[in-house]
């Protein structure tokens, strides 16, 4: 009798659902998964070695690259990092609206996450409906910081600047009229805080909408309930965080446990599931996102009663405002200072890590007093996420592999870095 | 000459059908935008329509690639058998009762369930000659999901012509007094829910499950070997949304316009039906599909078979 070989096959690099570059070879026992193994470092830019080349300012738009779905929650690890080995404190209204627009971020990411899901396991429309959503917030991002991912919008000390006074408007063109023009400025003749309020009030009909569509749809649940289960004990012995974590039953979130910037005074829920499948973890992340849509409002009021600095008065480490720059001769020199040296930051080591979407985010950073870090290490939370990969889908079929890769949100910039 | 002139009049019906299948392509981005808060392709002539037109020119002026692993035979002949099957069925379906080729040919319905089984090689074939692994796979679940969802198609179909005693689609929907939606709605389900399988549209289009499969069984394929292929599938949309109506609907019958208009209204509302459970439905995993078609259509579709025979004889011998 011939021998029966297992069938190898390689999905991806180049695979629709492959989310960017995983290389994932596939032992098949016909549609059954035998072995799973995911092969990574098709995106890797060494930006680990990168930062220890450029001074603390120039390395943090690198951290928008990283989870380039959760751009400004990468920001504020790195800051907050700085920040600690500067041992400065920052204004509570820079506080305020980094939580803020963490939670924004977070927004951004679970929509992305639950349309490239809902695709992957075959239901369209959703993704179409999420991006209408993205849409608003990416909005919101160009407001603030001029670019609609790669926002560089968090600095050591705070942040750039305050919410602008005004939402940009959507301007004539020969293919919209005037009509529907009015239509799409409706809620954006005020500030950005009035857009962002407006958003808050209608996010959770869209969540509503999306989950007619699949939380008790019957194909979808036979299609996530019962797949890639993960006990809590083997979710934290394989360094699981975040929704991955949460979903598996363990209630374990930073904002919580080790509460930064202002999530302390804010008053939210950490969803947590009880199966650990994928359907949980659709679930956590839903329920995620009408939380983060409560706590952007809670700001949002906060943000409206308690005008301030929103970056921290240390010419040393944040430049000086561009009017006293006109006539202040110190303040041009701190400013040519700062923007070709950088800021010298205190010999030590430091570990700073947020509750990104994807679950923790770390930056372990080592400062020899020079202006650019020694040595920094990222703690990517997608990483030990897709080491899973082999224990989750074992046993499982084709089909099952796509809907646990896409329930671990992996982003390929944070696992290759 | 009158030969020269059916000739002619194939050959028409066949571009008719390959523009209808044009359109819908066209129709199906439409409809999806219009479902999906979008506004689809709107820029190349009134609505968009040119787009199909563009579509068909980019289709047909692409190199046509065979692939070096490929077996070349094979991987030429299958995107023409799924055309062929596909395109050949038109020939027994009446537009109404005095517009088709051979609507009253009295195995009419077994020409549609054998060139039905025609296309599975076509796909089978495709996907094996590709020589890729993906292809493979998708030819594999396409075997698996045709056959399996042909069986309770054609039970449905049996108990229909139970009731008309007719073997032509013409005869079959002349006899419907009343359209036979009202008197087999279990068989209208089966052969809907099957009718959909066959056409490997979503839910049910595991073979190629992009998400999964890349592109299934023509992941090889480009240029117009992949569009016949495409046409293919979008014509045998036209031929169950046709077939549905024919039976199940009541065909041509219907008040105030003519019979053909009412039968292409009819297949037109079922084709919109289609986009719309594209735009809304995930999509099963292949051993959920096959348990749907082996321990839920089959069953159902034979207790529906013997329901009808039982009350067809009760009328007939007069137990009823």
């Amino acid at each position: 009798m011939p021998e029966i070989n297992n069938f190898t096959m390689n999905f991806g690099p180049q695979h629709p659902s492959a989310h960017g570059v995983l290389r994932l070879v596939l032992e098949l026992d016909g549609e059954v998964i035998e072995r799973a193994d995911p092969h990574i470092g098709l995106l890797h830019r060494a930006t680990e070695k990168l930062a220890e080349h450029k001074t603390y300012l120039q390395n943090l738009p690198y951290m928008d690259r990283l989870d380039y779905v959760s751009m400004m929650c990468n920001e504020h690890a790195y800051c907050r990092a700085v920040e600690k080995l500067l041992g400065v404190e920052i204004p509570i209204r820079a506080q305020y609206i980094r939580t803020m627009f963490d939670e924004i971020t977070r927004i951004l990411n679970h929509l992305l996450w639950l349309g490239a899901y809902a695709l992957d396991v075959g239901a369209m429309s959703v993704f179409l409906y999420c991006f209408r959503e993205r849409e608003d917030l990416m909005d919101v991002y160009e407001a603030v910081s001029g670019a609609r991912m790669h926002a560089a919008y968090y600095r050591p000390g705070g942040v750039y600047r305050d919410l602008p006074e005004r939402m940009p408007q959507y301007e004539p063109s020969p293919y919209r009229d005037a009509r529907r023009l009015a239509e799409l400025n409706a809620n954006r003749q005020g500030s950005v805080l009035d857009f962002i309020e407006d958003f808050t009030r209608r996010f959770p009909g869209y969540v509503d909408e999306y989950e007619t569509l699949l939380t008790d749809n019957r194909i979808w649940k036979q299609r996530t309930v019962g797949i890639g289960v993960v006990s809590p004990e083997r979710a934290i012995a394989l360094g699981f965080t975040g929704p991955m974590l949460r979903a598996s039953g363990v209630a374990w979130d930073l904002r919580r446990s080790e509460p930064y910037a202002a999530y302390a005074d804010l008053d939210f829920d950490i969803p947590v599931g009880k199966e650990g499948d994928c359907y949980d973890r659709y679930l956590v992340r839903v329920a995620e996102m009408r939380q983060s849509n409560r706590i952007i409002a809670q700001c949002v009021d906060w943000l409206r009663r308690n005008p301030g600095p929103v970056i921290v008065d240390d010419y040393k480490i944040a430049p000086p405002p561009r009017e006293t720059m006109k006539t202040s001769m110190e303040a041009l020199i701190h400013h040519f200072k700062l923007f070709t040296e950088g800021m010298a930051v205190p010999p030590g080591e430091v570990y700073a890590a947020v509750e990104a979407p994807k679950g923790e985010f770390g930056i372990y950073m080592v400062s020899d007093g020079a202006n650019k870090p020694y040595r920094m290490k990222i703690r990517a939370p997608g990483f030990p996420h897709l080491a899973a990969m082999d224990e989750m889908a074992r046993g499982h079929m084709i089909a099952d592999v796509v809907a646990i890769l896409a329930t671990m949100d992996i982003v390929f910039g944070e696992i290759d870095r | 000459m009158s030969v020269l002139w059916t000739l002619l009049g194939m050959i028409l019906t066949i571009f008719l059908l390959l523009g209808i299948a044009g359109f819908l392509v066209f129709a199906e981005r439409r409809v999806l935008a219009l479902l999906q808060n979008r506004w689809g392709p709107n820029r190349l002539g009134p609505l968009g329509v040119g787009q199909a037109l563009a579509d068909a020119l980019k289709l047909l002026t692409k190199a046509d690639f065979l692939p070096s692993f490929a077996d070349p035979w094979l991987y030429r002949l299958a995107p023409l058998l799924v055309a062929f099957s596909a395109l050949a069925a038109f020939a027994v379906i009446p537009l109404s009762p005095d517009i088709s080729w051979a609507g009253d040919w009295q195995i009419g319905l077994l020409f549609i369930l054998a060139l039905s089984s025609l296309h599975v090689y076509g796909v089978f074939l495709g996907g094996w000659a590709s020589g890729n692994k993906f292809a493979l796979y998708g030819a594999i679940r396409a075997v698996a999901q045709l056959v399996s969802y042909e069986l309770p198609m054609g039970l449905s179909l049996l108990a229909i012509v139970l009731l008309s005693g007719s073997l032509s689609l013409g005869g079959m929907t002349s006899a419907q007094s009343l359209p036979y939606i009202l008197l087999q709605p279990l068989g209208f389900l089966i052969f809907t829910i099957a009718g959909i399988a066959e056409t490997e549209r979503l839910p049910f289009d595991l073979p190629e499950a992009e998400s999964e499969l890349v592109a299934g069984y023509h992941t090889e394929y480009g240029g117009m070997p992949f569009g016949f292929f495409f046409l293919g599938e979008y014509v045998s949309l036209v031929l169950t949304a046709m077939l549905i109506s024919l039976l199940y609907l009541g065909g041509w019958h219907g008040p105030w316009a003519p019979g053909w208009l009412w039968l292409l209204g009819k297949s037109a509302l079922l084709i919109f039906c289609f986009f719309w459970l594209r735009a809304t439905l995930p999509r099963p995993r292949y051993d959920q599909l096959l348990h749907l078609g082996w321990r839920w259509l089959l069953p159902l579709a034979l207790v529906n078979l013997m329901g009808t025979a039982l009350v067809a004889a009760g009328l007939r011998w007069g137990w009823l």
